[in-house]
């Protein structure tokens, strides 16, 4: 595909994650930080953000799914994960994961299974959308102008 | 954990230096052209996505980084490599390593500027960074911004060591020198102001320093190694931790060059770092263990007590009295040892007024409590504070911490000092919380030692922000926020203090007398040239509820006027220097105090239990036939009521007598044990 066309088609899908609500400041800064020494920082970081977060919300599932809910364990992992989804910038997910700990300092069982549910849906959208944007990059980067 | 460490940038500007050419020196002189590139970083955090974005944003910074998802692993690092890193950057949340403990850790041995950061931005977290030494706190996500400034930390710390080591000089000789030239320094605060001013011109003084960074302290700084500290554990292990003196960990250790004093700052240090595991010893995983590592010895026992930390770091006064009273309540508690650091209830309307410039204050030494106990906390500081002082002195966060008080010990008239007080680094206190870098690492210092246990209801007014300047002469460490004014006086009651600006409130079930030691700031521990000093106390006491209280002045390194007594500690005080531990107190009122009677106190409180005891050093002498001597023996007696304002020396002297008879012998856990207050002869 031509490569003004993937860049414009970039761009729009860019605007329309941060408008949207998925994306935050903090992704501008990763984007920042890819130069040449690191041309693929942005995509190695959001990689490392999913394979850290299936980690976190595997322990978070087995911890709600417990006879006896330890809501600080809960407390703990929610806190990891909402650290680094909020440090790649995921606004709606690390949203989700505020209003989850809310309900987990309650002690409100139902309440953070609910809002849980909420959290991996968000990560799900939102993981769908950076991959579709990202492979875009990838091709506008590797494309050549026509 | 991958210790990458990004050479490119350095090896950029190095090459360009001439290093190809083996020139080292070239090297260097470039590297010092670039700085900050080339600041050594070392980043700790347990999440591997923000890990990664933290090095490449240090990175992108021109610093070169080393990363690390484990703070165990951190601490090794810097251990094996102790003059590997400019500062470093940790995670407040990591699971095997509570990130305050680490900080704590990296500021007892390797003492480097210490940055936390944290997805919790809640307000007491903040403060636990504070309080803790941390010389900054940053708020995740962290943005590039936020760490392209950090080099000010790494730049703040030296030039405040720099300071220090530049005004210790050798440890006799100099001192007095010294102590009148950071006097002259001292005039930059605010806060002190006025009462360095007035320090200032008594020639005499003999401590200083304590709001400065730089501590006072007279002797080189003493770097505390792996080793070294290794030894020192070792030593302090084989005593026992209540009978580890000084000076016999010294012996023990046998370390050419290592002084009395700087094992007594030292002990101080580790005391307040036990007690802080003790308190953070209920939290899952975060005790000591996960870290001590083998080469670490054991820390010994813990103390257990909770409200310590909060305490000293009150007193470092770096702790407003409210988030005191907030963090206080918030579960620290009383402690559950049996001398239990009370929590730091600030009293304020119990302010001591030392009207006695020369108090001789045994340290308080359990073994010795009931008479040697020295912490006659507020002995013989005459000057009676008016409220409105101790108003004035609550400014800046000076740490009262060191409140160097000269205890002499009983009977005991060893030579040395109170070790605590060399260890109160003078709490930077400028009306900083412990931002400073300077600060950041020795939060703990604030030490009980040297502090004054407030015995019944005497409110040692310690103005923890005022910066109870202690110049601790802490070689290595900087300037302790203690909380001074937190001096943990179980005091049983709870005045309020006129004034005072630490609204330490008693901790339910321990009345506590606020203390308000008005301090003067610049105590210059040297009390040997002691002159003038100041701190008046002034001794508030609501005597009606007094309790025994546990004063346990440490590290009473009194300055003693010089006018007023000719035969000044001084001759005891050789070595008061690195006991005196200021309080800084805004002196501005202070000044007024009687100067001449004043001394300079520098009380540690430490925190007793209920049933504190003051030490009284002997019996019941009257005031005057001990400022004659030249050393004050506080006794303790049926505490009687001191009344702040107009207390004339004796009257307070021997309301501080009596005071002490009814205190029993603290057993505090904490701190002062075995130390003993060498320099005042008995």
């Amino acid at each position: 595909m031509d490569r003004n066309r993937l860049k414009h088609q970039v761009a729009s899908m860019r605007s329309s994650l941060f408008d949207q609500g998925y994306l935050d400041e903090p992704f501008i800064q990763l984007e920042e930080l890819q130069d040449d020494d690191n041309p693929n920082f942005v995509q190695e970081i959001v990689t490392l953000f999913y394979t850290d977060s299936a980690r976190l919300i595997q322990n978070i599932e087995h911890a709600l799914n417990s006879r006896r809910i330890d809501f600080d364990k809960l407390d703990d992992y929610m806190h990891q994960f909402k650290g680094s989804s909020s440090s790649i910038g995921a606004k709606k997910v690390t949203n989700e994961c505020t209003v989850f700990r809310e309900y987990c300092s309650a002690e409100n069982a139902e309440g953070c299974i609910r809002s849980f549910q909420q959290v991996k849906q968000e990560y799900a959208i939102l993981r769908r959308k950076l991959e579709v944007y990202l492979q875009m990059v990838r091709q506008a980067a590797v494309s050549r102008t026509t | 954990m991958n210790s990458s460490i990004g050479k490119a940038y350095m090896s950029t500007a190095s090459s360009s230096a001439g290093r190809k050419a083996g020139d080292a020196a070239a090297a260097a002189a470039a590297a010092a052209d670039q700085f900050p590139a080339g600041l050594r970083v070392l980043v700790v955090d347990d999440d591997p996505t923000c890990l990664m974005i933290l090095e490449k944003m240090l990175r992108t910074c021109l610093y070169e980084v080393t990363k690390c998802n484990r703070a165990e692993t951190a601490l090794s690092m810097l251990r094996e490599n102790k003059n590997g890193f400019d500062v470093v950057i940790s995670d407040v949340h990591m699971p095997d390593m509570d990130g305050f403990k680490l900080l704590e850790h990296i500021g007892l041995e390797m003492d480097l500027p210490v940055i936390m950061m944290s997805a919790d931005d809640g307000k007491h977290v903040v403060m636990k960074g504070v309080t803790h030494g941390a010389c900054d706190y940053l708020i995740k996500p962290v943005r590039i911004e936020a760490l392209k400034n950090i080099w000010q930390h790494v730049v703040r710390k030296r030039k405040n060591e720099w300071k220090d080591f530049e005004q210790s000089g050798s440890v006799e000789e100099g001192d007095r020198q010294l102590k009148q030239s950071e006097d002259a320094d001292y005039s930059s605060s605010a806060n002190e102001g006025n009462w360095k001013s007035s320090k200032r011109r008594k020639d005499d003084e003999d401590e200083t320093d304590e709001r400065d960074d730089t501590s006072s302290l007279k002797k080189p700084r003493v770097v505390w190694s792996v080793e070294l500290h290794q030894q020192f554990v070792a030593a302090v292990n084989q005593l026992g931790i209540d009978k580890a003196v000084p000076k016999k960990i010294l012996e023990l250790m046998n370390v050419p060059g290592l002084t009395r004093e700087n094992v007594a700052s030292h002990l101080q240090k580790y005391r307040l770092y036990l007690r802080r595991l003790s308190g953070v010893s209920q939290h899952p995983g975060n005790l000591n263990n996960s870290f001590m590592s083998p080469q670490e010895a054991t820390f010994g026992p813990l103390s257990s007590l909770s409200g310590l930390d909060l305490q000293t770091l009150a007193a470092t006064g770096q702790l407003p009295a409210q988030s005191l009273v907030t963090l206080q309540s918030s579960g620290l508690g009383r402690p559950t040892g049996k001398s239990g650091i009370p929590m730091p209830l600030i009293d304020q309307r119990n302010i001591f007024s030392f009207e006695n410039p020369k108090l001789r204050f045994g340290e308080g030494q359990q073994q010795h409590v009931n008479n040697n106990k020295q912490m006659n906390l507020l002995h013989g500081i005459p000057t009676t504070m008016e409220p409105k002082q101790l108003a004035g002195l609550h400014h800046g966060a000076q740490s009262m911490g060191n409140m160097n008080m000269q205890v002499a010990s009983h009977g005991s008239q060893s030579s040395q000092n109170n070790p605590l007080l060399m260890q109160m680094a003078q709490p930077q206190a400028r009306g900083q919380m412990l931002n400073d870098s300077s600060l950041g690492h020795a939060p703990r210092l604030l030490s009980p030692m040297g502090q004054p246990m407030l015995s019944n209801g005497i409110a040692a007014n310690v103005p923890t922000r005022n910066g109870i300047q202690e110049n601790i002469r802490a070689p290595s460490y900087n300037p302790v926020p203690q909380t001074s004014s937190m001096l943990n006086f179980p005091m049983n009651h709870a005045s309020e203090l006129p004034g005072n600006s630490y609204p330490l409130g008693s901790t339910p079930g321990i009345s506590s007398l606020t203390p308000k030691v008005a301090f003067r700031e610049d105590v210059n521990s040297d009390i040997k040239g002691s002159v003038g000093f100041l701190p008046s106390y002034d001794i508030f006491n609501d005597l009606d509820h007094h309790k025994p209280q546990n004063w346990e002045l440490q590290n009473v390194g009194m300055t003693f006027d010089a006018s007023q007594h000719s035969n000044s500690l001084q001759g005891n005080l050789n070595h008061a220097q690195s006991v005196l531990v200021q309080q800084g107190f805004s002196s501005g009122q202070m000044n007024g105090q009687n100067r001449s009677a004043t001394v300079v106190s520098k009380t540690m409180f430490s925190s007793g239990d209920s049933t504190g005891h003051v030490n009284a050093q002997n019996g019941n002498q009257p005031l005057n036939s001990l400022l004659v001597d030249g050393t004050v023996r506080v006794k303790s007696e049926t505490p009687t009521n001191l009344y702040p304002d107009d207390f004339g020396q004796e009257d307070l002297m021997s309301a501080l007598l009596k005071q002490q008879d009814v205190i029993a012998p603290a057993e505090h856990e904490f701190d002062f044990d075995g130390y003993s207050l060498d320099n005042i002869p008995v």
